[in-house]
């Protein structure tokens, strides 16, 4: 079942240089939450901490707790490997492997870890893109290479192979950023199903997507030029958007700057 | 901007040069026509100069091959001048591609793994440093090599051939009878300094490819949760393979032409011996620098006819790379 | 509505612990250890011998090791992974270990010989069995082929780069030029020497001299030129060109003036790269320019089928024939030291080189 996390007091530096300060908050399962803010706020790089992917940039380190379930995935015997399987990651810009195909894409992650049966790896095909909506549409051509789908198809595809492993958590750096306003809701809508299996972590620039698919937001911002970021405020999505308790959240989500 | 008609013949700037000056005069400059022609001339230089050597190599090849009195493909020896002219390139076309063999069968993995090293397992700025340093073995002159290779190495490669011999002896090549070895200037030491030679060119070529791979398949890689040797089977070799093999083959036909560390570290022996452990062979390039001082008329065609074949069997293999490098470059 | 409540639900699979089974920090130290007490005793006991051969052992060992327990401890995976980071980290030693032993060799072998009579004179009159002489002449020599040969290749390498560049483009000549000027860069040392030999000597009827040396050090030079300044030349922004072409300047004009000296940082490098590169090649020098005693200036002199001017790397060959194989002959060490001073000079021209690039590239 899908899992909670528990930040708290994390700073994330890139070599001597602190990006992101003291950050402490609760997602909790099976539901949706957003980050936002303006640009180079560190949405990203936080959420870059939460599966350890922030620490693949040479230099970079994080320091606080992060657990997951209770347990703190920056323990000091916990493999980074494992992390990253348990809690899953789909990226801005879709990139599906471009030299498999789009049945090989779907099981990267489970031929990683050995698992190759041809009658569990079809299993988990169908199963990996019905759940991301996409199984319709390319049932009759599985083997054909992932790089001849379209933008918002390929995100689909990387949102199949990233559910493919069962992951209890999913990530997802700003996924519709890179695809047209079709696309964009067609992965809305699959947000909001998948949220029933994952607890699901987004980082979005449109506050209107924010506001249609998480149950909490987290407002990010820096507190001057050069200064790490922060998280400002963290409530339902409802009241942040309607009647936030920071005035500088009030001002982002009115337009008055970002 | 409004409307405006323009002035008849005014160009509008453009990416290009210029095609024409909007005052009356020449469509095309003579200063420009006088440099381009300067500049075909020496881009065709270079087709030119491959033309030449083909030719001429061709030319001063036949009349040494009319000459010859037995098959030129399979026999063994070298006696152009003799009476009978008798000289074939069976020995140096062995020795030539089991050498240039040995060495891509030590340099390629090496040099793979020292690419993969720098850019992915070296600490940021080391790996520059280190970059720097893997190339600096090709800064070493050849002839430097050959006579390390003849005073270092081959005195110090008895203990390995003959633990090869001991234990892998049942493979015929490392089999060696020690009367037939007396100093390891074998085709195995031959070898092994060819890979030390061709090294740097396959690993800084390779390590390009893999400064290329795109940042976004390796995270897509790792955030599955692949170990860093994961990541590099599914990410790096399907990207790099291509590149890596044209790679290879550069450092292949660099090894078949090299010319004076062969010619120090081979002791001459015009035999086909399949036990490469054991001294003695030639290349075609050895040959040349051993037979050109003494060689008359024939020995001298002779010796120019088994350049041609070297320069063909050179074209063809870097020809092979150049077409794998542009069919890559156009799937890119 | 849901697509997934459709299929029957599966059970979860059951989740492995995050915090898995880690090698403590001490373990691969200790196995280390332990992997070096048993090649020793090995090593003691058996006939095996040889500096080459215990570290070859103590490696595999080690290897075999290190898989074999973090398979026990760790899994099937982070093992492989493990073995793999090995095997890459001993790729790296085996290409740094030749590199310094042949470094060392060249200075413990060379340095001796080195002193002001050695640089400055040559071998005239000097018995070759004895001590004595020097490698003035080659250095010389060296210098002025190599400078014949830049003096050909640079202007017509920069030339062919810039139609290459510049007017080429797409079409089936420039690529053709283009496609042979990567097969020109494999063409061996000695089948240019011999192409020249055969060309200007046999048929043209030339002596062998330093300039026919040259000949062919520019074939070898020319395609690494036209590479680099190629290269060179395409990093210059076409903005840079538009901005000169908009102020009614010429196209050659603009390549001469403006496009040039913008790239000149980095085609002196090439150049440079280039000389390093023929600066240590003997084969060619063999066929064409043979072997001198004497200091010779002019490049044209062509003597006898022999003795025309001498060269570095041909006087190593000839002292190491000189030798006969005896590594401890006045010969032999001569000839080393010549190596190790080819050996700086090669040094030197790279890494000037390379602080030419980096400088440049400061200025932008």
């Amino acid at each position: 079942m899908a899992k909670s996390i528990d930040v708290s007091g994390v700073d994330i530096y890139y070599g001597s240089f602190k990006g992101v300060e003291d950050v402490s908050m609760t997602i909790e399962p099976r539901s949706v939450t957003a980050f936002i803010g303006p640009s180079g706020c560190g949405k990203s790089t936080v959420l870059r901490t939460l599966n350890r992917m922030h620490e693949v940039i040479p230099g970079a380190r994080v320091e606080g707790k992060v657990l997951l379930d209770g347990e703190d995935i920056y323990g000091p015997l916990v493999d980074p490997v494992n992390v990253r399987r348990t809690i899953g990651m789909v990226f801005q810009k879709p990139n599906p492997f471009p030299t498999m195909s789009i049945y090989d894409n779907v099981v990267a992650g489970l031929k990683l870890a050995g698992r190759t049966r041809k009658a569990y790896t079809d299993e988990v095909v169908e199963r990996s893109l019905r759940g991301a909506n996409l199984w319709e549409e390319v049932k009759g051509r599985l083997t054909k290479p992932g790089a001849s789908l379209s933008g918002g198809q390929q995100q689909r595809l990387c949102i199949a192979r990233a559910i493919a492993v069962e992951p209890q958590v999913l990530l997802m750096d700003e996924p519709c950023s890179a695809l047209d306003p079709i696309s964009t809701l067609a992965i809305e809508d699959l947000i909001s199903q998948l949220k029933e299996r994952y607890t699901i972590v987004i980082v979005t620039h449109n506050m209107q997507q924010a506001a249609r698919v998480s149950d909490r937001t987290g407002f990010f911002n820096l507190n001057g030029v050069g200064q790490p970021g922060r998280l400002i405020e963290m409530d339902g999505t409802h009241k942040i958007f309607s009647n936030p308790s920071n005035k500088r959240t009030e001002d982002y989500i009115t337009g008055r700057f970002g | 901007m409004s409307e405006q008609p323009t002035l008849a013949g005014a160009t509008t700037p453009s990416v290009t040069a210029p095609a024409a000056s909007d005052i009356s005069g020449a469509a095309v400059r003579p200063g420009d026509r006088v440099f381009r022609g300067l500049a075909l001339t020496a881009g065709a230089t270079v087709l030119v100069v491959m033309a030449a050597i083909a030719i001429f190599l061709v030319y001063r090849a036949v009349p040494a091959l009319r000459d010859d009195t037995v098959h030129f493909l399979t026999f063994e020896q070298w006696f152009p001048d003799n009476d009978p002219s008798q000289f074939g390139i069976a020995a140096l076309l062995y020795f030539t591609l089991v050498t240039s063999l040995i060495g891509m069968v030590i340099a390629v993995p090496v040099a793979i793994g020292i690419a993969l090293f720098i850019a992915f397992y070296a600490p940021g700025r080391a790996s520059q440093a280190m970059g720097y340093f893997v190339d600096l073995l090709a800064a070493v002159p050849s002839i430097v090599y050959g006579l390390w290779g003849f005073a270092f190495l081959a005195p110090h490669m008895t203990g390995l051939t003959r633990f090869l011999d001991k234990y892998f002896g049942w493979v015929p090549f490392f089999d060696y009878r020690p009367e037939n070895n007396p100093n390891n200037l074998s085709p195995f030491t031959a070898g092994v300094v060819l890979a030390i030679m061709i090294l740097p060119i396959i690993s800084s070529i390779s390590r390009e490819v893999f400064r290329q791979v795109p940042r976004d398949q390796v995270e897509a890689a790792l955030a599955l949760g692949a170990t860093r040797w994961e990541m590099i089977r599914t990410a790096v070799v399907p990207f790099g393979r291509a590149g890596v093999l044209s790679a290879s083959i550069l450092g292949l036909g660099r090894a078949l032409g090299e010319t004076l560390a062969v010619t120090l570290v081979l002791s001459s022996l015009y035999d086909v011996n399949l036990h490469i452990t054991e001294s003695g062979g030639v290349t075609f390039a050895s040959n040349i620098a051993l037979k050109y001082g003494e060689a008359g008329e024939i020995g001298t065609g002779a010796l120019i006819a088994s350049g041609l074949c070297l320069f063909l069997i050179t074209l063809a293999v870097n020809f092979g790379a150049g077409l794998l490098i542009r069919r890559q470059q156009r799937e890119r | 509505m849901s697509t997934l409540q459709t299929r029957t639900q599966r059970p979860p699979a059951p989740q492995a612990p995050l915090a898995g089974h880690k090698l403590p920090a001490y373990a691969l130290p200790v196995l280390a250890a332990i992997v070096l007490a048993t090649t020793a005793l090995l090593f003691a006991t058996t006939g095996f011998a040889g500096v080459a051969g215990f570290v070859v052992v103590a490696a595999l060992l080690y290897a075999i090791g290190q898989t074999a327990l973090s398979f026990q401890v760790e899994g099937r995976r982070q093992a492989a992974n493990r073995l793999f980071t090995t095997l890459v980290y001993v790729a790296f030693v085996l290409a740094a270990a030749p590199l310094l032993v042949i470094t060392w060799y060249t200075v413990k072998e060379g340095i001796g010989v080195i002193s002001k009579d050695f640089l400055t004179t040559s071998m005239f009159r000097i018995n070759p069995e004895r001590a004595g002489g020097g490698i003035y002449h080659a250095i010389v020599g060296t210098l002025i082929q190599c400078l014949l040969a830049t003096a050909l290749a640079a202007p017509l390498g920069i030339l062919a780069a810039i139609y290459l560049v510049e007017y080429g483009g797409r079409r089936p000549l420039a690529r053709a030029i283009s496609f042979f000027v990567d097969v020109m860069t494999g063409v061996p040392s000695i089948v240019a020497g011999l192409f020249v030999f055969t060309a200007f000597i046999l048929v043209l009827g030339f002596q062998k001299s330093g300039f026919a040396g040259s000949l062919a050090l520019f074939i070898l030079m020319l395609p690494i030129v036209i590479r680099s300044t190629e290269e060179m030349l395409k990093l210059v922004p076409a903005d840079l060109r538009e901005a000169s072409y908009a102020l009614g300047v010429p196209k050659w004009r603009t390549v001469v003036k403006v496009v040039l000296p913008t790239a000149l940082a980095g085609i002196i490098t090439g150049v440079m790269l280039g000389v390093a590169r023929i600066a240590g090649e003997t084969a060619p020098l063999l066929l064409l320019v043979g072997i001198n005693q004497r200091i010779e200036f002019n490049p044209f002199a062509g003597r006898d089928q022999q003795n025309a001017q001498a060269a570095l790397p041909t006087y190593i060959y000839e002292q190491f024939g000189v030798a006969v194989g005896n590594t401890g002959a006045p010969a032999f060490q001569r000839a080393w030291g010549a190596a190790l001073v080819l050996i700086v000079l090669v040094g030197l021209l790279n890494l000037i080189a390379r602080l030419v690039a980096r400088f440049a590239r400061v200025r932008g």
